[in-house]
């Protein structure tokens, strides 16, 4: 692939431009799998009316660059994007990118929930939301924990 | 030796972005933790044993057994909740 397969930005992504750059000049691919995440309105039981992502430069690119090392390892993949936003979002607006390309659908979707379940909890990135009662970091989930064990890797991030 | 700290989210709101700390030769990631929990205040606070802080090396998630080096970056910081 010549373009970069992870990209952090503060602007807005198009999953279908991504994607069409994630196939082109490649025949042998025939399946692709994507997952947008985008901002609730709504998280622990408050109203969320604004979300700002802080993230760790230089260590983000790295650990998903590693992430996808290891899908590439796992499981059958031919191209890989990963586009995740920091800085002021509202309700609504996509967070993150993962769009993955395969030659058959079994790899190209396990990859690509491999990656999310990765991504959630070791790339370094935090969220604060802001609510009628002011503003909070987010709490991490232990269920993200659980989903990465699920793929045999046990990296406790919640704790 | 001297090892730069990071620190981010909540932990960069109570203790500043980034400081530069002298740890003795050889320490490893838990000495210099032991260090900042000395110091009492916002740091015995935000770094205390029993509170979910991760740390990284080198811009590599870490372990606390891991061993410093010279010019080496630290970072702490909370659980993550990207995505």
């Amino acid at each position: 692939m010549s373009h970069r397969a992870v990209t952090i930005q503060t602007s807005d992504f198009d999953l279908a431009a991504e994607v069409a750059a994630l196939r082109a000049a490649d025949r042998e691919v025939g399946a692709v799998a994507s997952f947008v995440g985008t901002v609730r309105d709504r998280n622990d039981g408050a109203r969320v009316s604004a979300l700002e992502l802080e993230h760790y430069p230089g260590m983000t690119e790295q650990a998903i660059e590693a992430m996808i090392g290891e899908a590439r390892r796992r499981f059958d993949v031919r191209g890989v994007r990963v586009i995740h936003r920091v800085g002021a979002l509202q309700p609504g607006d996509q967070i993150v990118l993962v769009a993955v390309t395969s030659a058959h659908r079994h790899d190209a979707f396990q990859a690509c929930e491999f990656l999310m379940d990765f991504l959630k909890t070791q790339a370094p990135f935090w969220k604060k939301e802001t609510t009628p009662d002011g503003a909070r970091w987010v709490d991490a989930r232990q269920a993200d924990d659980a989903a990465l064990a699920r793929w045999g890797l046990t990296m406790d991030n919640a704790r | 030796m001297r090892v730069q700290v990071r620190y981010f989210a909540s932990l960069r709101e109570a203790l500043g972005p980034m400081e530069t700390v002298e740890v003795p030769a050889g320490s490893t990631l838990a000495a210099l933790r032991d260090s900042l929990l000395a110091r009492g205040g916002e740091h015995a606070r935000c770094l205390a044993r029993g509170r979910a802080v991760r740390c990284a090396l080198d811009q590599v998630m870490a372990n606390e057994s891991a061993a410093l080096h010279e010019g080496a970056e630290v970072a702490f910081f909370p659980p993550v909740t990207g995505g």
